[in-house]
């Protein structure tokens, strides 16, 4: 296949258990459903998971938690998704959660080598209790450290792709994309539509190939 | 006017044309049927130019707000990442936002993300009260069981500290000052009184009260 093209089943492969996977995507749109079907029909288990959100129960990214495959949750926000609530009660799955403009922030940090980033979000909350507190000698003004984030596969919905990875993405389905397709060892990538080199348009490319390991062959 | 409506209808008197302005779920969602011409709507999903829900051909995944209804995307749109979105927030750019709130304190203290022990998260409510120029919480003034939710102390988890500018309610209408919290309108037909006695702080009553429309 040319390029970064991949076979199903070479992408299926690249899953392991205990790995760290990101993965775009917000309240069911703009998921890599194919790549979530790639991670359930590899049959690996114990999974971290950062997401802004974890989607609705059994449907896009909440597959994953009805499946029981994730033991960890970096995210923003579970309330549409009865079941992932539930398992939280029930102790049976760990979930961290991060204002979601500092949880961007740090995937961005994670892909770009930087350490993190000062933040005034979450001063005075309950965030503050699990974050190192940095004041600035010279103004004496107080911010939160929020430190990047990165995963061992980044998980990318774009709607064009091309054989070098070049993404474009379209609307709200951008959401995280962009961010997480820099943040992971390896990046794989779910496209709506397989373009020609050159096709997408210079301008119009919203994640550079540089990023992306890998695209699901259609 | 029902008093959802009401209160949406009056928050809204808060944005001019040329704004962008950030919308919670619920009654603060309503706001953008009472906006005057030219308000931009921002999604924290990465967009500015939310416009009416989509029905038809125009249904697309790629057009849903952060509450996951697909919308239509109105003239002079754009789309961005989440990083931007709230770099957008953050840096003070959306002139207002309109959350809801389940207590707000005399010193401008907003808890609306969870009640002690919740489990769902904050989303971006906290990054939300974190930037923008107006903070506006949109709520009945009491809970249901006829609790004050307008408090001397926040003894909910805090979204953020100092962060609310007005308070739009079915009764009444109250802006967060260094002096206090001031009472700006009041409902037709009620008395500051009336006020005072469904909340737990003193009310500072403005010299120049108006009457809030039914």
């Amino acid at each position: 296949m040319p390029g970064k093209i991949r076979s199903r089943d070479e992408i299926i492969a690249q899953f392991k258990d205990g790995q760290t996977v990101m993965c775009g995507g917000m309240h069911n749109h703009g998921t890599p459903n194919n790549l979530i079907q790639c991670i359930i029909d590899s049959g690996v288990k114990h999974l971290t998971v950062i997401s802004i959100d974890s989607a609705d129960a059994n449907l896009t990214l909440g597959r994953l938690y009805h499946h029981r495959l994730v033991d960890k949750l970096i995210t923003s926000y579970i309330g549409r998704n009865t079941e992932v609530v539930a398992m939280l009660e029930a102790g049976e799955i760990d979930v961290e959660f991060v204002p979601q403009g500092s949880l961007a922030e740090r995937v961005r940090c994670g892909g770009a080598g930087l350490g993190g980033v000062l933040t005034k979000t979450g001063l005075g909350t309950v965030v503050e209790e699990t974050r190192q507190i940095v004041e600035i000698n010279d103004s004496g003004e107080k911010y939160l450290l929020e430190t990047a984030l990165r995963a061992d596969i980044g998980l990318v919905r774009a709607r064009m792709a091309d054989p070098l990875g070049n993404l474009a993405y379209r609307g709200t389905l951008r959401n995280s994309n962009p961010l997480i397709a820099t943040a992971s060892d390896l990046t794989i990538v779910d496209a709506d539509m397989l373009m020609d080199v050159d096709e997408i348009g210079i301008d119009r490319i919203g994640t550079p190939g540089v990023y992306v390991d890998m695209v699901l062959a259609k | 006017m029902d008093i959802r409506n009401r209160i949406a209808k009056r928050a809204a008197e808060y944005f001019k044309a040329g704004d962008v302005v950030n919308l919670g779920v619920g009654i603060p969602g309503m706001c953008s049927d009472y906006a005057v011409p030219g308000v931009m709507f921002h999604t924290e999903n990465g967009f500015i130019g939310v416009g009416p829900a989509a029905t038809g051909l125009q249904k697309v995944e790629s057009f849903s707000n952060a509450s996951s209804t697909e919308f239509v995307p109105v003239s002079g749109s754009c789309a961005f990442d989440s990083a931007e979105s709230f770099a957008i927030v953050r840096s003070g750019r959306l002139a207002a936002t309109v959350l809801g709130g389940l207590q707000v304190a005399e010193n401008g203290d907003l808890a609306n993300w969870t009640r002690p022990g919740g489990k769902f998260g904050m989303g971006g409510a906290m990054d939300l009260v974190n930037g923008t120029r107006n903070v506006i919480v949109a709520m009945e003034l009491c809970a249901k069981n006829g609790s004050p939710k307008i408090v001397k102390e926040c003894s909910y988890p805090l979204t953020g500290k100092h962060c609310v500018n007005h308070i739009v309610t079915e009764q009444c209408v109250i802006d967060v000052t260094p002096q206090g919290l001031v009472l700006l309108e009041v409902l037709e037909g009620l008395s500051p009184a009336e006020i005072q006695r469904q909340v737990e702080p003193l009310l500072i009553v403005s010299n120049s009260i108006k009457t809030m429309e039914r």
